[in-house]
């Protein structure tokens, strides 16, 4: 660890602190099913340009945080957020590369392993689930990418 | 090892990511299993707990700023009529109060007759909400009010209008609940009419209750009030909970298709009662005599409550 390491993962901390804030404050009803999944977002990105430091041992306590402030099974969203930046992690290079489009795309597929994953953890536990609610915030994530992607790489770049 | 400088410089493999991932999967389906066959894991909720409460008071804060600011800049003539409309009010609830009282005593002197127990009355408190689950299908919500309080698992909850849920899961300083109209939650509920019993499911909606266990002759028709029964011991007897909606029979079918709505508006509430109730005594439930004949446990325990003070001056 170099002395700078303590400095550069305030700022990315603070960025995760936001997002997880930001899935739990309270919506309208109709809105409710649109929100996206800020804390991936924000772990993949992270996952994809500083792998060494934010990989899935932070993504798994972050998920574990998401857990408690949502009230869901303890270890669902650890596990999703794990399994999701596992798979940022072994394809960041590709992904640094890839066209906006593209990246927007496999963001899209990420988005869709992690509420796969919740989908079935729910099944499996026998916690009844709406198709919809699982669908609609990886759309709207994916939507929200490209201001994530350039928010993120603002900060990342007040940082380096 | 070689040490890089810099992430973005070092395209080679992260060290052992396929064992840390193993780890990460294994430690989570062992959490989950533990959280879903039994309650063991509650001290990990409560530690985690400890450091979301921040989070969920800052979030929470923007909402608490607003509410202050319209209720500060709110005009005098607007004030004015909320005040005369409180006024109304009070005076219409100290005539029923009044009533109330006459009624106790009524009802107080009638179990005498019958030599049974007094009706305890339960400690009330406010709390307030401070988030919602982000999930429309499972209704939690989270009240400002912990362990440190007092408040405990399966304890009831409810606002001014009749039963909003009970408390799902304690923490030290806030409460995960849930409300009755999340779909895994069933209620014991009677019929005020004519102490019809069933059992009311949350549906996912928060205007609509389901009541799956009636027979088609069932003596339920729609208005009925349903109240709490206190059968299922997590709730005192005698709380409002909804009103009859539909009342479809259905002639090959076991059972009608009841369904009913919610008396409080549960999408709307802020503000929460969580009721503390009054347990009768152990030795009052093996010798019923002295309980029955003379009133002094019943007085007691009426200045916790405080809303018949009031009536009674």
């Amino acid at each position: 660890m170099s002395s700078g390491a303590y400095s550069q993962r305030l700022p990315v901390l603070a960025t995760i602190v936001i997002a997880l804030m930001l899935s739990i404050i309270p919506l309208p009803d109709s809105l409710e099913p649109f929100r996206p999944d800020w804390v991936v977002l924000a772990l993949v990105y992270w996952a994809m340009m500083l792998p060494r430091t934010w990989s899935v041992g932070s993504a798994w306590i972050v998920g574990l945080v998401l857990d408690v402030a949502q009230g869901t099974l303890l270890g669902q969203h650890a596990l999703a957020l794990c399994v999701v930046v596992f798979v940022t992690v072994r394809m960041h290079l590709l992904m640094r590369v890839f066209p906006a489009g593209q990246l927007m795309a496999s963001v899209f597929s990420l988005l869709a392993l992690y509420q796969f994953i919740l989908f079935w953890v729910n099944g499996v536990a026998g916690i009844p689930v709406d198709a919809m609610h699982y669908w609609a915030p990886v759309v709207s994530g994916a939507v929200v990418w490209p201001i994530v992607n350039s928010l993120l790489n603002g900060v990342r770049m007040r940082v380096h | 090892m070689v040490t890089y400088r810099s992430d973005n410089s070092n395209p080679a493999r992260i060290p052992a990511l396929g064992i840390r991932v193993l780890v990460c999967v294994a430690l989570s389906v062992l959490l989950m299993v533990l959280d879903h066959r039994q309650d063991h894991l509650s001290t990990i909720r409560k530690g985690v707990g400890i450091a979301v409460y921040p989070l969920q008071v800052i979030v929470d804060s923007p909402f608490r700023l607003w509410a202050w600011i319209t209720e500060s800049t709110a005009d005098r003539s607007e004030l004015q009529r909320e005040l005369a409309r409180l006024r109304a009010e009070r005076v219409l609830t100290r005539a029923e109060l009044q009533q109330l009282t006459a009624l106790r005593a009524e009802n107080d002197r009638l179990r005498d007759l019958l030599d049974a127990r007094p009706r305890l009355r339960d400690e009330i408190r406010v709390a307030e909400i401070m988030a919602v689950d982000a999930n429309p299908y499972r209704h939690n919500f989270v009240i400002d009010l912990g362990e440190k309080d007092g408040v405990y698992n399966g304890q009831a909850i409810i606002d001014a209008d009749g039963v909003i849920g009970q408390v799902l899961q304690t923490g030290l300083t806030t409460s995960q609940a849930i409300l009755i109209s999340d779909p895994s939650h069933a209620l014991p509920v009677e019929v005020s009419r004519n102490g019809l019993r069933t059992i009311a499911n949350g549906t996912g909606e928060f205007d609509r209750l389901d009541l799956p266990f009636l027979p088609n002759n069932a003596d339920i028709v729609p208005g009925d009030v349903l109240v709490t029964s206190g059968l299922g011991g997590a709730f005192p007897a005698g709380y409002p909970v909804a009103v009859v909606a539909t009342v479809n029979r259905i002639p090959q079918a076991s059972f009608a298709d009841v369904t009913a709505a919610p008396s409080s508006a549960l999408d709307q509430v802020r503000e929460v009662l969580l009721i503390w109730s009054a347990e009768p005594e152990p030795s009052e439930l093996e010798n019923p005599e002295p309980a029955a004949t003379e009133p002094e446990p019943d007085e007691a325990t009426s200045t916790e409550a405080d809303a018949p003070e009031d009536g009674d001056e």
